[in-house]
């Protein structure tokens, strides 16, 4: 990959957001969307003198990631201070671990748009602390919201092994998604959970040195990021090409010209004076307490999906559609446990409860289906008590939390199959059709069919059409 | 005066870094300063701490941690009212850049 005679190396650092109930360093909640400053306390304002204490389940959900990243998970931490001034940071430094990184050589195999497979190795993950957020008012001043503020972080650097923007597109949705497994965010981009800082060169065909690196932090699109490095790629060709050199910058992504924009020139490194943070206690971490952690690891989107293929006989892209989510994946793999045929559930999730989904834009846990509904309604079809017509009603009710085998039997949604009744009906069909026997006898299979609708609407609907059929190539064959 | 250990530069770019501002005086001042500060600390060169592990914490106790249980305290409305300045919920601080911060 590449522009004409160069190749491109990118690497990326991914920030996502973990879902703890508090904070990194206070018990001020973790919550999206409460008022500007609700979820604040004198630790999360940086008042001098508070002495925090560091948050064990930002640690496990770290520990987590490192874990599903095939990462090795560091025996000793000890926090660092990483020293920056801006308001939306009012202790004037981050807190993370810039030494002693929760987890190291860790990898991601990225399965790319052409099926093959390319492993992306991981360089360090580190757990830290969120900033706030600051808001640009017109009129001279600044706001900023501390909710955010110590929020936990995982950060995932990778090494420069990847050779295009598309490349890092499929890590960027691949790495959300093994993120997405562990259970420690929902990785939602428009709630900025999840983030890219991105760093591309470009060197000619051969070179064994990189190219001068470029680099654009806190994009929380995909698409954008994708977007900004073609662009990248093809002006940084283009400057090279001309006898330029590229200088050490950070630019930044601009959605309505799709094109990247001079931020500032770096002259050296960024100069944060990291040293080791005496408040915090260092960290000891064994072999037992990580096989704790791995031990509440959810299992993988991709040993999902080879379990629905290989062993539920379920094809591979509704597979791919049912581990979209953990909450999806969770629900399916609850409602096989409850019983229900793997295919029909399956398809009722991808199909029905999806569209559901979409149509009153809700998320499956925010609704009122439970697993067991589910099972009990795909198991009212398969033993033939339901139709799949008369499944849609059930539909619209567990959806809305009703039980049902009871909602069924409420509303006389139960199937015929009787044969006592069925006969009943093809007798008196029979006799008053004696063309259609005609017919039947004369090898038309149209026949049949017309004598089916004749019965289903006797039954108003409610023979079962398996039985009926069944029944009724018996009789004709009598006649 | 010893030969100074920090060189003006050096402060200027650390002052800068802190978004302090100083003037020429003021910079050989502190230029100065520093260097006797940072004499002092050169005291403990004198001593061999080949194979001394380096202090990261002045105590032994090491796991001190705090479960994952959220607790408000409630202390939005004292620490908005000892911000400088405050306006709907928000702290008010003179126009910053985007992309100055971290």
């Amino acid at each position: 990959m590449g522009t004409g005679n160069f190749e491109t190396t990118i690497g990326l650092e991914v920030h996502v957001e973990m879902q703890t109930n508090s904070k990194l360093l206070s018990p001020s909640p973790v919550h999206y969307g409460d008022e500007p400053n609700e979820n604040t306390n004198v630790i999360d304002f940086g008042y001098p003198g508070v002495l925090p204490v560091a948050n064990k389940g930002a640690l496990e959900y770290g520990m987590r990631v490192a874990l599903a990243l095939n990462a090795t998970v560091s025996p000793f931490i000890r926090w660092d201070r990483k020293n920056y001034f801006y308001p939306d940071n009012p202790k004037a430094y981050q807190t993370t671990q810039s030494q002693t990184p929760i987890g190291t050589n860790g990898y991601l195999d990225v399965t790319l748009d052409d099926g093959t497979v390319k492993r992306v190795r991981i360089k360090e993950m580190h757990v830290e602390e969120d900033a706030g957020k600051n808001t640009h008012g017109s009129d001279g001043y600044s706001y900023v919201d501390l909710n955010r503020q110590g929020t936990p972080l995982i950060e995932i650097v990778s090494e420069p092994d990847i050779a295009s923007p598309e490349e890092a597109y499929a890590y960027l949705e691949q790495l959300r998604q093994a993120v997405l497994f562990t259970g420690v965010s929902e990785a939602k981009m428009q709630e900025g959970q999840m983030r890219a800082d991105v760093n591309i060169s470009i060197r000619p065909y051969g070179s064994d040195t990189y190219g001068t690196k470029v680099e654009m932090k806190n994009i929380n699109s995909f698409n954008y990021v994708r977007n900004a490095l073609i662009f990248e790629e093809k002006r940084q060709a283009e400057v090279l090409r001309a006898g330029g050199e590229i200088r050490q910058e950070t630019r930044r992504y601009d959605e309505p010209t799709k094109s990247t924009i001079l931020m500032r020139v770096k002259e050296g490194a960024d100069d944060y004076r990291y040293f080791p943070e005496p408040d915090l206690s260092p960290v000891v971490i064994d072999q037992t307490w990580i096989d704790e952690v791995a031990a509440s690891l959810p299992k993988s989107a991709g040993e999902r999906r080879d379990h629905y293929v290989n062993d539920l006989g379920i094809e591979p892209y509704d597979a791919e559609v049912l581990t979209q989510t953990l909450a999806m994946a969770n629900f399916y793999d609850d409602t096989i446990a409850a019983g229900a045929d793997a295919k029909r559930a399956a398809n009722y999730l991808i199909g029905d409860v999806n569209a559901y989904m979409n149509k009153h834009q809700v998320e499956l846990q925010d609704t009122e289906l439970t697993p067991e509904h589910l099972a009990g309604m795909v198991k009212l079809i398969e033993d033939g008590t339901i139709s799949t017509k008369q499944a849609k009603q059930v539909f619209e009710a567990i959806m809305t939390g009703e039980e049902p085998e009871a909602f069924a039997k409420a509303h006389g949604l139960v199937q015929l199959s009787d044969p006592d009744v069925l006969l009943a009906w093809i007798t008196e069909v029979l006799d008053n059709n004696p063309q259609s026997i005609e017919d039947f006898k004369g090898g038309k299979d149209r026949a049949t069919g017309y004598l089916i609708g004749q019965l289903m609407k006797m039954s108003k609907g409610q023979a079962n059409p398996g039985v009926l059929n069944k029944l009724l190539l018996a009789e004709l064959n009598k006649r | 005066m010893a030969e100074t250990t920090i060189t003006r530069d050096e402060v200027a770019h650390v002052a800068g870094l802190a978004k302090l501002a100083f003037n020429d005086t003021e910079l050989d001042q502190f230029t100065t300063q520093l260097s006797d500060i940072l004499n002092i600390f050169d005291t403990l060169s004198e001593v061999n701490t080949d194979n001394v592990e380096p202090t990261y914490s002045v105590t032994e106790t090491v796991n001190h941690l705090r479960d994952d249980v959220a607790n408000n305290w409630g202390q939005k409305q004292e620490l908005l009212e000892n911000a400088p300045l405050a306006a709907a919920g928000l702290i008010k601080v003179p126009a910053i850049l985007d992309g100055e911060g971290e």
